[in-house]
């Protein structure tokens, strides 16, 4: 620095003297700013602590709560809305949403039972179809979003309508009856197998859920694909200039979450061994996503949160409805207090954004 | 000069609507020189500075870059050709962290199998060179490399993002307005960066309107006026409000008249 004193102008002569310490980061050391912190580090924190918070409640209040049958049967339960939520996930974490998550599932699983039964296509070569054709669903979401810059919650309002319908008129409202799926095509039923240890029924689509929530939580962490998916929902101005291909990462995300719900279609079929246009899951699959993303932690303005959050999410809805059911209320209390869980979630998310303030 | 320029533009033209914001723009910029690009606000040195760098298009014109004819379609291209840049909005993603920020859209991979298949990013190694390029610029002592680049204060983030620009830059370092959040003594410390990445052979474009910095640091200094270049000085002979005079209109340079 003192190298320069002859070419540095006259105004910085003050300089000489001063405290050289530039910059320095300083600690907050109260003990509010460092949970503050924390929680900004570690997003999943808060729906654990709900978590275990709920779980040691129920497991007092009813005795039957923390036999394996009832841990297992929540984990079947959530297994499609976890699905589900993996591929909202990744779309919520871009600032985007997907309303059309449940459409594509159950269109797809409509399109895998008539492939076979219609068609007379062998069951593992529909499945394939069916799960390329969910991720074409996803694409054109993506396409939308990123070429026709079209905002995500109106593209998939529409295509959420424009699936469920097209999924009535190419089914004819027909129902593929469970008994015909397991005698012609069982590769359709493939994740409703469970293995029993002990007696404890725990279905195959338990294990793919938890496989790709792990995959996911790799992949956005420790890739650069992952990374740039939490640049584009951070700041997609900033992403592009800093050499993110934002158009393509924004494609790819909703193709994936296409390609996931494609998947859930085919779990919905083992789970509920039919095939129905009519599955509830077409209306509900959305809202039941979201509302795990959000419990989970995930930012509705996108960039923050993890897909570890989403399951525990999606664990905590599970959870809520088994326990209440256990203790024997009014299974309206379930919708009540997930109702309280998603505005605390939110507010927690703003509180914890104000760490860069 | 009988050197060739290294980044050079010709009739550069960019409209948005009806405002035109490049006019029939020449620029260049010589190896191994700083130079500094000042005008008033709205002359268009912003568009000059993102079409160099990628960010926009030209409607019309030519960029040649080593004599050769380039053209960016996306920061990414300018890039894989060497041209480093910090935009006036510094272009950070707020949640990642600093060493995330750093290596954005070029991340080291583990060598082997887990970097080829599982494609999982080398952290240590990315964290390592982060904080050796923020020691190297000494604007901050670092406590957590892996702290969000929205806990930093705006003078640390631009400070990151001066050094991402100067550790990548392999042919042409653009500044924009690198110092404008920053105090007297961390714009000291970027300016002596700037002369380190010059000793380096890299040339540097600095776009600033802090006339006693540029008239310090700048080889020569580009003037911009009303969407194109008005003339190029050097800092010793003319004074900072001559560069003031001749950028607002007020006074024309000698051998240059302005079209109506």
């Amino acid at each position: 620095m003192t190298s320069d004193a002859k070419a540095a102008t006259t105004f910085e002569e003050g300089l000489k003297g001063a405290s050289e310490k530039v910059a320095e980061f300083q600690d907050d050391k109260t003990a509010l700013k460092r949970i503050q912190h924390w929680l900004h580090q570690t997003p999943s924190a808060v729906p654990m602590i709900v978590l275990v918070v709920a779980l040691v409640i129920f497991g007092v209040l009813s005795a039957n709560f923390f036999k394996p049958t009832t841990l297992s049967t929540i984990l079947q339960q959530i297994a499609i809305v976890g699905i589900l939520g993996c591929a909202q996930s990744i779309v919520v974490l871009t600032a985007g949403i997907d309303l059309s998550v449940g459409a594509i599932a159950v269109f797809s699983s409509v399109l895998m039972g008539q492939m076979t039964f219609r068609y007379g296509i062998p069951a593992p070569l529909a499945i394939l179809i069916g799960l390329a054709l969910g991720t074409a669903m996803g694409f054109i979401n993506g396409w939308l979003v990123a070429k026709v810059k079209l905002p995500p919650f109106i593209v998939t309002l529409g295509t959420w309508q424009i699936l469920l319908a097209s999924n009535f008129i190419f089914s004819a409202n027909e129902t593929i009856r469970s008994s015909d799926i397991a005698a012609q095509a069982p590769a359709l039923q493939f994740w409703g197998n469970a293995i029993q240890p002990g007696g404890v029924k725990v279905l195959y689509a338990v294990f793919l859920m938890i496989a790709l929530v792990a995959i996911m939580a790799y992949v956005l962490r420790h890739t650069a694909w992952g990374r740039h998916v939490y640049a584009v929902g951070d700041d997609p101005d900033a992403a592009e200039l800093a050499g993110v291909q934002t158009k393509r990462i924004l494609i790819q995300v909703y193709a994936l979450a296409g390609l996931f719900c494609a998947i859930a279609g085919w779990v919905m079929i083992g789970r509920f061994g039919s095939v129905s246009p009519t599955a509830s899951t077409g209306q509900l699959g959305n809202i039941q996503s979201i509302t795990a993303v959000v419990i989970g932690g995930i930012s509705l303005f996108g960039g923050r949160g993890s897909i570890v959050g989403m399951f525990f999410g999606a664990l905590i809805v599970g959870v809520f409805e088994m326990g209440l059911r256990l203790v024997g209320t009014d299974p309206q209390w379930t919708f009540f207090l997930i109702g309280v869980l998603i505005i605390f979630a939110v507010a927690v998310d703003q509180w914890i954004r104000k760490v860069s303030a | 000069m009988t050197q060739e320029p290294l980044l050079k533009a010709r009739g550069l033209v960019k409209r948005y609507g009806k405002v035109t914001a490049l006019d029939n723009c020449d620029f260049d910029l010589m190896p191994g020189e700083i130079l500094a690009v000042i005008g008033d606000n709205g002359a268009g040195k912003s568009s000059l500075i993102k079409a160099l760098s990628g960010a926009v298009q030209p409607d019309e014109g030519e960029i040649t870059l080593d004599g050769k004819p380039v053209r960016f379609e996306s920061p990414l291209e300018a890039r894989a050709h060497g041209i480093e840049c910090v935009y006036q909005t510094l272009a950070m993603s707020p949640a990642l962290s600093i060493a995330d920020n750093m290596f954005m859209g070029r991340e080291l991979r583990k060598p082997g199998l887990m970097g080829n298949l599982l494609r999982q990013l080398d952290r240590p190694a990315m964290e390592k060179f982060a904080r050796a390029k923020l020691n190297e610029l000494g604007l901050m002592t670092i406590q957590n490399i892996n702290q969000p680049v929205e806990t930093l204060s705006g003078g640390q983030r631009q400070g990151v993002a001066v050094a991402r620009a100067a550790a990548f830059g392999s042919k042409v370092v653009i500044l924009d307005e690198p110092t404008a959040a920053l105090g007297v003594k961390e714009s000291r410390r970027v300016l002596e960066l700037i002369r380190d990445v010059r000793s380096r052979g890299i040339p540097i474009i600095l776009i600033s309107h802090n006339m006693p910095h540029v008239f310090e640091v700048a080889d020569r200094i580009h003037i911009h006026r009303l969407g194109r270049r008005l003339c190029v000085i050097r800092p010793g002979d003319y004074s900072m409000s001559d560069a003031v005079a001749f950028m607002t209109g007020a006074k024309l340079p000698d051998g240059v008249s302005e079209e109506a």
